[in-house]
């Protein structure tokens, strides 16, 4: 038991002084005094992060408007594999340089929040448009030309 | 906790209570408003989904209505999203300016992107109202149905971030800026990059993808 004490009293000691001036923005909360660093709470924001994230978010916004409006491509399906990989650069970029997204903070909990949220996402989709889309390869069929063709 | 780092530190090689050291040892996640608030983005996330998986199925059946191509000015829409991400980086740095704890300029910042909203909330409207007059309101195809309630639905989340924003405001203006202002801050920080991503996926799936031929 004697050990507990001692840990506490180390880390009391720690504490204290912390707790008095209260500089460490969102973390200034006075019970999460504890090596702040090692499992991190929200990420402190800087300008150079915001600046790099807004100029990226600009090329990377320009460029699809650019490829539309521009007619660049003459096949629509290119064209729309093309912005939808910016659109995902893009929103890459907003997690990262304005959600601050990281493996760390919160002990790593929103990061797999984040991961499981993008499965289901992306199972939503897909799978939606999947399902409507190949929905005549599903029906029953309907004249003597398709049930010649039953598998 | 520092209540008993005190005591402790007083009776030094006299341990009190160890039991209860247990306790106020435990280890619990920071910030868990912050954790809870990203919990409720995630599931809208998913709102928002669902409403890009309807207008993926619908967003081409036009009932021999209007089309994306004939109806989505594409400078109008350029012109919003330059206003969404103005927002999103005037409103960093209102971030910027509470971690300096200065509370004029984080309102000064926050009354910007209050008005950055407000310009895009008029474009859309503007937009909206355009495409009722010209009979293509929500009621004239499946596909405008969709559109209506996936651009509205984004639309509406900005109305509530901007009613948040002036409450926050006038909340910061009285008290400064708090343990707790600052945590609110940063929930509506994480809320308003969240409408920015989310209208990435809208005018990139909807806009420049439904004026495609």
């Amino acid at each position: 038991m004697s050990t507990y004490t001692e840990n506490h009293f180390q880390h009391g000691r720690h504490v204290l002084p912390e707790d008095t001036h209260d500089t460490h923005g969102e973390h200034g909360h006075g019970h999460d005094d504890h090596g702040h660093d090692d499992h991190g709470g929200h990420a402190e924001s800087t300008l150079g992060g915001y600046a790099i994230g807004f100029i990226l978010s600009v090329i990377l916004t320009a460029i699809p408007f650019w490829i539309v409006m521009g007619k660049v491509f003459d096949n629509s399906h290119t064209t729309a594999l093309v912005i939808l990989g910016f659109a995902a650069v893009q929103i890459v970029v907003h997690m990262v340089y304005f959600l601050h997204m990281n493996t760390r903070s919160e002990g790593g909990w929103t990061f797999i929040a984040l991961i499981f949220t993008i499965v289901v996402v992306v199972i939503t989709l897909a799978g939606s448009l999947w399902v409507m889309f190949h929905m005549n390869a599903n029906m029953m069929p309907v004249n003597v030309h398709d049930m010649k063709n039953m598998p | 906790m520092s209540n008993t780092a005190t005591a402790n530190l007083g009776a030094t090689g006299a341990p009190a209570t160890p039991p209860s050291f247990y306790v106020t040892d435990e280890h619990h996640v920071e910030n868990g408003t912050l954790l809870g608030f990203w919990l409720y983005l995630m599931s809208d996330c998913l709102i928002f989904a669902c409403l890009f998986a309807v207008y993926g199925v619908l967003g081409r059946s036009y009932a021999a209505g209007p089309s994306g191509m004939e109806l989505f000015e594409l400078p109008l829409v350029a012109l919003n999203t330059a206003m969404l991400l103005l927002s999103s980086i005037t409103y960093g740095f209102a971030v910027l300016e509470m971690q300096k704890k200065r509370v004029k300029p984080t309102l000064v910042w926050l009354g910007i992107t209050g008005l950055f909203g407000l310009a895009f909330l008029g474009i859309e409207m503007y937009e909206f109202a355009h495409l009722i007059h010209e009979g293509a309101g929500p009621q004239r195809s499946a596909f405008l149905s969709a559109f209506f309630a996936l651009v509205g639905t984004h639309g509406l989340h900005v109305t509530f971030g901007i009613i948040w924003l002036v409450v926050l405001m006038f909340q910061v203006g009285k008290m400064g800026l708090t343990v707790e202002n600052r945590r609110r801050l940063m929930c509506l920080s994480m809320f308003w990059h969240f409408l920015d991503v989310v209208w990435i996926g809208v005018f990139t799936f909807v806009y420049l993808m439904g004026t495609l031929p």
